[in-house]
């Protein structure tokens, strides 16, 4: 059995071809029925995002799996198969379960390490469980790809760094006050990115917040959306010695913040650190505030800047993930050898063997004045009895492992002799070792 | 014996030291984990050099200036411990192993044998005096580390260039909070020394201060803590003006400690 994806994303496809192969999730059912009704597919699962659009399967021969998914792809969005190529790439077995595990922890994401496509991935996982077009071989796949994501994420700093204008800016909060617990923020202007970097701030501890607006009544409307209090704007200045973070983006035309000004209420903080984030363009504040001491003020490029710098972090840390990624591959890439028929069938004999063992034993111990000769009798009939009941299953299931749904024959087998038990604790074995 | 140990220490700390750099460039956990472990291994074999050179030596070891370096830096290992255990402040270890490898480095290179104490010296307020007055300065060597953490952090935020130790360095709060604390405990600490050293002065030699200069330079010290502690109390000093103050204050301390050993002027100078 095989793994396959065959796929494209923002690396290999401008928006215009993503869009039209996506696949929307209120009528996922449709596509993924069909994919896996195309000959030689056994098993799949439909990865549909804004960014990527991925199939992945199951099937016994790649070469002719591929060229299915590449055929169904094209005929179900009406797109000759000559435009789509050049944009589609293709992953077989090792390659593609890899390629998932990178997806996954969002290695192969734009920005690196975000972590929307998990929860994307484990929906489109979802959608092809309700449509029970994943098997035993895609369950263990995303199962596992879900868990390799999770450990990515707690063993390294893949994600604990910014990289969005607004979160930068709690992140140097953080940098400057430690914990924001308690800490003040002042919004003078309200717009889309201060309320934003205001909700961030109250979610990461931030308790009192006060909004000043040019209309006063806009300043109301926005201090209730966050509990906050609302200030007349003009007293604007009486306030910033109470606040640890001032949010500006308003729309003035010149600096509303002065250096003076800043040089007097710092010295009546006491030296208490303060946080100026100017977004608004032009700017509002002074940035030569930021010579003073305990001051600090970061405009809109400079937390651009931020983010970029974060950026390369998240590259550095991308390393040990891949690293991660490599060692949970060769886990993997042993489970799925174990599906093969050969290992069933030996699992399969193993198991009767041992039923019929431990039951002959039990009923040997019941009876009395048995001779050698009897004994040996009693086995040798209870031998046969076995290999006669498990002949006809054997053969069948050695000829039809090589058919297209073989694998039906496999699981099959496994489920109704409960054969995955011990090969899913020889995993968590090797998970944990 | 102790010499062995000693130098098994300074290839622990040299180790502790090259391992920590390769943790700030590649910002690995795994190899900070490796270095706070090497420099536990190193704080052990520290240990035993001390041990093993107050038995051979009979006294406590800090009769002359190879003593001193290497219990001082035993000190600083101490407290660095004792921090780490409290803030859970791993990055700190990689700070403290080229403090502890330069001073022990220094020490490799003075005298190193054993010599008697003098006769005068011979007494239960020794240890304590002097044992007060290392652990005080050792405090004050994390203020000056907490200082130099400081202002890295700082630069960084302040021309908006953030990367490197940006991400591995705590929050400008917590080092200058924690400095703050260390400061609060080595002042006590200088002053309760200043104090016992008195009281045995008038003991030993009849007076309880002679103007010696390493009386005239604690004194100094005391007076430049003090006015450090003054001020972040009451002035409001902090964040970079006390860092910058308590880098100074530090670099004077350890100057004048090792210009007074070096010329041995006064009572003090019975130690040499």
């Amino acid at each position: 059995m095989n793994i396959i994806t065959v796929g494209l994303s923002h690396k290999t496809a401008p928006v215009e071809i993503r869009e039209k192969l996506s696949f929307p999730s209120q009528t996922i059912g449709e596509p993924l029925n069909r994919l896996c009704t195309s000959y030689g597919i056994n098993e799949g699962v439909i990865v549909s995002t804004c960014n990527r659009v991925e199939v992945f399967a199951v099937t016994r021969d790649i070469e002719k799996g591929l060229w299915q998914v590449k055929k169904f792809l094209s005929d179900y969005h009406n797109i000759p198969l000559e435009e789509l190529d050049e944009h589609l790439y293709s992953y077989t077995a090792e390659d593609a379960v890899k390629h998932l595990f990178r997806v996954c922890a969002g290695l192969d994401s734009m920005v690196i390490g975000e972590p929307q496509i998990l929860g994307q991935a484990k929906d489109a996982y979802g959608y092809a469980l309700q449509h029970k077009t994943a098997g035993i071989i895609m369950n263990k796949l995303f199962h596992k790809a879900f868990s390799v994501a999770k450990r990515i994420r707690t063993e390294t700093k893949i994600g604990s760094s910014a990289v969005s204008i607004s979160y930068a800016a709690v992140e140097l909060a953080k940098k400057i006050f430690g914990t924001l617990q308690g800490r003040s923020v002042m919004l003078i202007g309200a717009g889309e990115m201060a309320e934003l970097a205001a909700r961030h701030l109250l979610s990461n501890g931030v308790q009192e917040i006060l909004i000043a607006n040019r209309t006063y009544e806009k300043a109301i409307e926005v201090a209730k959306s966050f509990n906050g209090t609302p200030i007349m704007f003009r007293e604007f200045t009486h306030y910033l010695k109470k606040v640890d973070i001032i949010v500006a983006s308003t729309a003035a035309p010149r600096f509303i913040i002065h250096p003076e000004q800043i040089e007097e209420v710092i010295k009546e903080r006491k030296n208490r650190p303060m946080f100026f984030i100017d977004i608004s363009v032009p700017r509002n504040i002074d940035p030569l505030i930021n010579n003073i001491d305990n001051i600090y003020l970061y405009n809109v490029d400079d937390l651009q800047g931020v983010v970029e710098a974060n950026l390369k972090e998240r590259v550095k840390e991308a390393k040990e993930a891949e690293a991660i990624i490599h060692e949970e591959l060769g886990n993997f890439h042993r489970w799925v050898k174990s599906l093969d028929v050969v290992p069933t069938i030996v699992a399969l004999k193993k198991k009767l063997e041992q039923t019929r063992k431990s039951e002959l034993e039990k009923g040997l111990s019941g009876l009395n004045g048995l001779q050698e000769k009897d004994i040996q009798a009693i086995d040798a009939m209870t031998k046969a009895i076995v290999n006669k009941i498990a002949h006809d299953p054997v053969t069948h299931l050695k000829k039809e492992a090589n058919k297209v749904e073989g694998d039906f024959y496999i699981e099959a087998t496994r489920r109704l002799f409960d054969l995955d038990k011990e090969e899913e604790e020889l995993v968590k074995k090797i998970e944990e070792s | 014996m102790n010499i062995i140990f000693f130098y098994i220490t300074v290839i622990a700390y040299l180790l502790a030291t090259f391992i920590s750099i390769a943790y700030l460039i590649l910002h690995n956990d795994k190899i900070l984990g490796v270095a706070n472990k090497t420099i536990l291994v190193g704080f052990s074999f520290h240990t035993l050099t001390i041990v093993s050179r107050w038995v051979e030596a009979g006294r406590p070891p800090f009769a002359n200036l190879h003593e001193v370096f290497s219990l001082f830096s035993w000190m600083v290992v101490i407290i660095y411990l004792l921090l780490r255990f409290r803030y859970r402040l791993a990055v700190l270890g990689a700070f403290v192993a080229p403090f502890a490898m330069l001073l022990l480095i220094t020490a490799s290179f003075l005298p190193k044998e054993i010599i008697p104490l003098a006769p005068s010296l011979e007494s239960y307020w020794l240890p304590i005096h002097v044992g007060l007055a290392f652990l005080g300065n050792a405090f004050f060597a994390m203020t000056f580390l907490f200082g130099i953490m400081y202002l890295i952090q700082e630069h960084y935020l302040k021309s908006k260039k953030v990367g490197g130790l940006y991400f591995l360095l705590p929050s400008l709060d917590i080092l200058d909070e924690l400095s703050y604390r260390c400061l609060t405990y080595g002042f006590p600490l200088l002053t309760l020394a200043i104090i016992t050293g008195a009281l045995w002065a008038e003991y030993v030699w009849g007076s309880y201060w002679s103007w010696e200069p390493r009386q005239a330079w604690s004194l100094i010290t005391w007076f430049l803590y003090a006015a450090l502690l003054h001020g972040r109390l009451t002035v409001g000093w902090r964040g970079r003006r006390a860092a910058i103050y308590s880098i100074i204050s530090f670099l004077i301390l350890v100057g004048s400690f090792i210009i007074i050993k070096l010329f041995a002027w006064g009572a003090h100078a019975v130690f040499k």
